[in-house]
């Protein structure tokens, strides 16, 4: 069954086209990759599905419902999660505090349940030490942490994931794949936008290119990186994971 | 002992500022909005004391029991209609909105009630005051009123803090955006802060009612000395708005005591000065609320 549905998806900004007819499905615990050059529309593709910039055409559907004309508030709500590429915590509140505000307004919980789901996101994302910590003294991998602590609190059943990985060391990076591929077998789909392509692949079981707002390639993650299309795209001619 | 007794005047009038001041501080702090008819709100409120409350058989002093309620719903709604709409445009929107809802306002008083001066009738108490030494008057009124101010802030204060609903209000401030990310309806939270300051508005407007004598347009200037008072304490910081009423109340009473005309120049000298060299004021951080 189809968790989350975009049918003919269309945006432009002006004369820029940030997405065209785009068209995919996400199953109930899929984990699909996005890759792409800068400018190919990834980040705005969340934001029409997190609802945070409206589309021209097309619809949003998920979980059965249509969502396109609903709020971003109504949308976590309905289960959707989104990281934004830089984090952005409630710097001067406490860790603990930003998952809990995330639980009791997107997860909907209340009294001691929101408390056991903000704690149980820190658990998740290795963040229980620091609950009492104050979110603006966070370093980088820790920010990135919260930010996907605070999409998890919501109680989602897909997050959208925007270049967590992003200005990692490699270690980091794989602790964060650990805990991104532990969401995938408590049935969180996962899609994933990303510039670290070796982190997406131990990852995903799908990927997506897009490029200029339309989906260039989309299917096995080897066979989109060694398609003609992603590799032009890319590099020319050369083959993309000798690069990347 | 002449300048004790301008500090504690100043100090008195400055409870008065900070009261009128706070929700002009939590508004823009929270919804980043200058509300240009917050001064005629608190005229309003006034005027809806003087006149509802003797229909309802209750002393006039007890009057905020009831047009402090009105006034949080009023606020509700005008924020999820009209300042929303407005905020929806675009920031300067907001201040042409509030500017025209001050002028209607003043204006309909004016038509209503026409320019004759009021007051909240509280009976004797208003009058009397207390007398510890041969210079010293503290009115009871403006103790009341200093003691309200403190009380109001402290509430607010813990409420910011403490509650899950100040949380909220926090995390708009912060982060609308993200805030709705994390499934918070903002629209809500907004009407909620203004629902606080409308509360605090009326609650000023009486309290100058029992002070003074009110009439349609004296909105403007009290809604001067509020900006000046929470420019000099420091935008977003409500105990910043204490101090800045304050420190404003005490220029003015040092003004006045060389030249009653010197009483608002010498507030807004203190301004000026403050703007000069600390223009994030004396409390203030680069972001709101805190």
């Amino acid at each position: 069954m189809s968790l989350l549905q975009l049918q003919g998806v269309s945006k432009k900004f002006g004369q820029v086209v940030v997405a065209e007819e785009i068209n995919f499905e996400l199953g109930v615990g899929d984990a699909l990759g996005i890759v792409g050059p800068n400018g190919a529309g990834k980040t705005s593709l969340f934001a029409i599905i997190s609802g945070d910039i409206p589309a021209d055409a097309g619809e949003v559907i998920f979980d059965g419902r249509t969502i396109t004309h609903l709020s971003p508030a109504k949308r976590a709500r309905a289960g959707i999660g989104r990281t934004y590429q830089v984090p952005r915590p409630f710097e001067k509140m406490t860790v603990f505090e930003n998952t809990l505000l995330a639980a009791q307004q997107g997860g909907r919980s209340h009294g001691h349940k929101s408390y056991v789901l903000a704690y149980g996101a820190l658990e998740r994302t290795g963040l229980a030490d620091f609950a009492n910590a104050s979110a603006g003294s966070m370093t980088l991998l820790r920010r990135k942490r919260l930010e996907l602590a605070r999409a998890l609190a919501t109680d989602p059943q897909v997050v959208l994931l925007d270049e967590i990985a992003g200005g990692l060391t490699d270690l980091e990076v794989v602790e964060l794949t650990d805990i991104i591929r532990a969401l995938r077998s408590d049935g969180i789909a996962v899609v994933w936008i990303e510039h670290v392509v070796r982190a997406l692949l131990s990852t995903v079981d799908r990927l997506l290119c897009l490029a200029s707002g339309v989906i260039v390639a989309d299917g096995e993650p080897k066979e989109v990186l060694a398609s003609d299309a992603v590799r032009s795209l890319y590099l020319g001619s050369k083959r993309v994971e000798e690069v990347l | 002992m002449i300048w004790l007794n301008i500090l504690i005047q100043g100090t008195l009038i400055g409870g008065f500022y900070a009261l009128f001041a706070c929700g002009l501080s939590l508004m823009f702090g929270v919804l980043k909005v200058i509300n240009l008819a917050h001064g005629d709100m608190a005229v309003v409120a006034g005027y809806v004391a003087v006149f509802l409350t003797p229909h309802l058989h209750i002393p006039e002093i007890w009057s905020f029991l009831v047009v402090v309620p009105i006034f949080g719903l009023i606020g509700y709604i005008v924020q999820r209609t009209l300042i929303q709409k407005s905020i929806d445009r675009d920031p300067f929107t907001t201040l042409l909105v509030t500017f025209g809802l001050s002028v209607v306002i003043e204006n309909l008083l004016l038509e209503v009630y026409s320019a004759n001066g009021q007051t909240v009738n509280i009976g004797a108490i208003g009058y009397e005051s207390w007398h510890p030494g041969s210079i010293f008057y503290i009115s009871y009124v403006s103790l009341g009123v200093l003691g309200t101010a403190v009380l109001v802030l402290l509430i607010l204060q813990m409420f910011l803090s403490r509650t899950n609903t100040g949380r909220l209000i926090r995390a708009v401030a912060d982060d609308r955006e993200a805030a709705q990310m994390s499934g918070a309806n903002y629209r809500h939270i907004f009407g909620i802060a203004a629902a606080i300051a409308f509360a605090t508005v009326a609650l000023a407007g009486i309290a100058y009612g029992m002070m003074t004598q009110f009439a349609p347009t004296s909105g403007g200037v009290n809604l001067l000395f509020a900006f000046e008072a929470v420019v000099i304490g420091g935008i977003g910081s409500l105990w910043g708005t204490l101090i800045g009423g304050v420190a404003l109340g005490i220029a003015q009473q040092f003004g006045a005591h060389f030249n009653v005309g010197y009483q608002i120049l010498a507030g807004n000298v203190l301004f000026l000065i403050v703007l000069a060299i600390r223009p994030q004021g004396l409390f203030g951080r680069k972001t709101a609320l805190s």
